[in-house]
Order: C-alpha cells, then structure tokens, then sequence
C-alpha cells in the first residue's frame, strides 16, 4: 500500500510520519502531483494560519489537486478546516469538498483550546473499535460546526465537530498522531479503508 | 470537556536527564526517552524536555534528542532551552517537537515572540515565566530566576499574549522547590487577564497541590519535576485523585 503525506510546509509531519512507522506504514511526505494522485491514502496534515496555508497549496497546484482525489484522504487540523467551504481565518476560500464555514471560538473560552477533549462519535468507520468518549489531542482556534457531515463532536464553547465525512473525504481537528492509542487505532482504521 | 493537563518535565544535560530519577525498573533513569514513554504510559497528558546544557554541541544533540522522542512518543512535547531565532525553533519543530519554550531571550528581545508565532503558529510557541515576589509585586527574572529585571509578572504576560503567545508556563521562584504548593493568588490574577492557556509551575509537593492549582489558581496545566521523578506523585493515582474532586481529568485504562 502507498500512503502520502502533503506536503506544504504545514507544520509537524514528522511526528505524523513517525505514527504510520508504528503502524508499518512507510509514507512519503510529497507534494508531487502524480505521487499524490496515485496513492492508495492521502493524509492532509496542517498547522497555522489558514489564508498562507491556502496559498502555499496553490503555489504547489495542490489546491486544485486535492478536490479530485478518488482515494481516501484525511484531513488533520488545519487539513480538516482547509476541507471546508470557507473559513473565518483572514476571511480565507478553503477547498469547497464541505460546504461548511469554519468560525472562530468566542472570547468566553480561552483562545486556542489547547488540551484532551472527549470525543463523542459515530463507532463506525473512523472510530470503530475506540472507547465512545475517548480523549483526543486538540489545538485549535477556529472550529467547524455541527453539519450532517459530522461523524464526531466535542464541546468547547458548545457542540462542534471534530471529525466529519463526505465520500471519500476525512477528516479530523484533533491529532490522532498525538492522541496516544485512541489516535493510533484510528489512523490505523484510515489505512484499512 | 476539555480536560487539566498534568505535565512533567525534564531536565536535559548533553543528551541525559539530570535530575536523579528515582525508578527502579527503569533500564536507563538517564534516558530521556525511556523516561518519556515511561510518563506517557502513566497518563502523562504532555511533556517538557528543558535543555540546561551549555555546550557548542548543544543545539545538534537537542535536535537528535528531539527525532528520538517523536519517534516513540505519542503526546505531545515541547522543548526549551537556548532558543533564540526563528532557526533554533525551525529545526525543534521539523524533527517532531509540538512547541518550543522561549524564557530570558523573549525578555531580552521580544519580537522574538512575534517571530516564532508569524512563522510556525502561536499553537506552538510557549513563553516561560519565572518571577518573584519583590516588596508586594511579582518581578520577572532571568537566567533561570538568579537575575531580577524591572518587568512586572502581569504586564510582562499580557504582552507576551499580545505579540501571540500561544500559552505561559509560570514558575514562581518563591516557590519551586519548596513542596509547598503552587503560587495559586498569582495563577489566579494571571487567568483574570489572559485569554490563553496558563501552566502552573513550581511548588508541587503532593496531590492536593495539583488540586488547589486547579481550583483556587484555576490553571490550565500544571507541570512538576522531581515529585514525579522521584515517585513521590504517582501520575495513576494523582489523576484518580482530580477525578475524585470532579476536576476534568483524562484516566486512561
């Protein structure tokens, strides 16, 4: 099986790398376009500010890329935002795979959520075989709501979604790299679709 | 609900840790990494790794050190000690670090702060505090809290979040190393004006301590040293404690 992680400079893949490594899954960090649209599994990583995320994936033609892709992707974090419609982030387009609109949390909360959260979700797919409220890795200012897309919430200033789904597109706002077992089992889960 | 993180932290000399640890099945008390997976079996929430090493060897050794605890840790880490441009940071964070720890060198030029948040995110750039109460108000320090500055502890962390800290770890010099507790009053005026997380240090002596951090210093995180290297706090049985006192708290199985 051939897994690629995206690469766009988008923060701390290595550690994701190193998580598929346990899973005896040697993964490319790529942003070669063929390499890419010929893997099995294509994992979406991101960390930072959305609007040069963005522009970085389109220095690369990865913004048009991605949209098309067949097999299965799952988006991380930021990855995961970038998925959506539109996010708050200096007002920035995302890849339009959700319609959703990402938000910023309000000020009631502090800004970012930086911690383990209970996650709620579907026992299926993604999660299947992970303990229902099970603790995942978050860090994060801005969040996707509750769509008909969400496979899994949280709450944090109110319900929002933490792992959401639309045909071949996954993607997750916590750091299954970073979220001990539970995030071990659910990548593991990613690779057998 | 978005749980308190307990986070213990580790001294790094040359590549070891140097505090005495204090576990005796341990293969090598030394290794930063067996330490590290050792905490993070225990339930860990996150570690920190603060390089005290002072040699020209210092940055590469960091940089190995780092590449190893990725490579078998599954929380997340930050790392800290002699960072000081955005390159130090970049090659941290490119080998697997989840954040960096900036202390004196955010004190002595601020805009490193704004640097480190503008190039890798503020998620990943904590700013370290160590002050002391000085005739009523708390002083910043340097150097590991021996050289007093004229900064106050308050307008000193407000910036920090304003030029986009992600989070501040304080120490109370007037408390670490006591056992005693941690400077909760202190904790408590710091969450009244910041909008970013804060993680309580210096003090922690036993279970209660944590509690209190919690709930009078209404912290984020809280982060001990030798009670945890020592076996002195058991991390099971000090999370089974804050669940105990209904603070939200990851138990794991």
């Amino acid at each position: 099986m051939n897994t690629v992680i995206i690469d766009y400079d988008a923060g701390n893949v290595k550690s994701l790398q190193f998580a598929l490594e346990r899973l005896g899954v040697e993964a490319q960090i790529t942003h070669n376009i063929d390499s890419i649209s010929s893997a099995d599994k294509v994992v979406f990583p991101g960390q930072g500010e959305a609007a040069s995320a963005m522009e970085k994936l389109r220095s690369k033609g990865l913004d048009t890329l991605i949209p098309k892709l067949r097999q299965p992707v799952l988006g991380i974090c930021l990855g995961m935002q970038l998925l959506c419609k539109q996010t708050e982030e200096g007002n920035t387009q995302g890849l339009g795979i959700l319609p959703s609109k990402v938000k910023r949390f309000p000020n009631i909360v502090k800004v970012p959520q930086m911690g383990w959260n209970t996650v709620n979700h579907n026992a299926e797919g993604l999660f299947e075989g992970i303990t229902q409220d099970c603790y995942m890795y978050l860090v994060h200012s801005y969040f996707v709501p509750i769509t008909p897309n969400t496979i899994a919430q949280t709450n944090y200033a109110g319900a929002y979604s933490v792992a959401v789904q639309k045909d071949n597109f996954y993607g997750v706002q916590f750091h299954p790299e970073k979220s001990s077992k539970d995030g071990l089992r659910l990548l593991e889960n990613f690779l057998k679709f | 609900m978005l749980t308190k993180r307990i986070i213990p932290c580790l001294d790094i000399k040359d590549g070891r840790t140097v505090k005495g640890v204090n576990f005796v099945d341990l293969r090598d008390a030394g290794d930063p990494v067996e330490l590290a997976s050792r905490y993070s079996d225990e339930g860990a929430d996150e570690l920190v790794f603060l390089d005290i090493s002072a040699t020209e060897q210092k940055r590469k050794t960091l940089a190995n050190l780092v590449l190893k605890v990725a490579a078998t840790l599954d929380i997340p880490f930050t790392v800290g000690g002699g960072i000081r441009s955005v390159e130090d940071a970049k090659i941290l964070l490119r080998n697997g670090a989840d954040k960096v720890t900036i202390n004196s060198a955010a004190v002595q030029r601020p805009d490193l702060i704004n640097e480190l948040t503008n190039n890798f995110g503020s998620q990943c750039v904590v700013v370290a505090i160590d002050a002391k109460k000085v005739d009523e108000s708390w002083i910043v320090h340097l150097v590991g809290g021996k050289v007093p500055t004229k900064i106050e502890l308050k307008e000193w962390a407000r910036e920090a979040e304003t030029r986009g800290a992600g989070e501040i770890l304080f120490t109370s010099m007037d408390h670490d190393g006591t056992k005693k507790g941690f400077a909760n009053n202190a904790l408590a005026e710091l969450t009244e004006i910041l909008n970013i997380p804060i993680i309580a240090s210096g003090g922690a002596g036993n279970s209660q301590h944590f509690v209190d951090a919690f709930t009078k210093g209404r912290a984020d995180a809280a982060l001990a040293a030798s009670v945890f290297h020592f076996g002195e706090i058991k991390l099971p049985q000090l999370k089974r404690i804050l669940n105990e006192e209904n603070i939200p708290t990851r138990t794991i199985l």
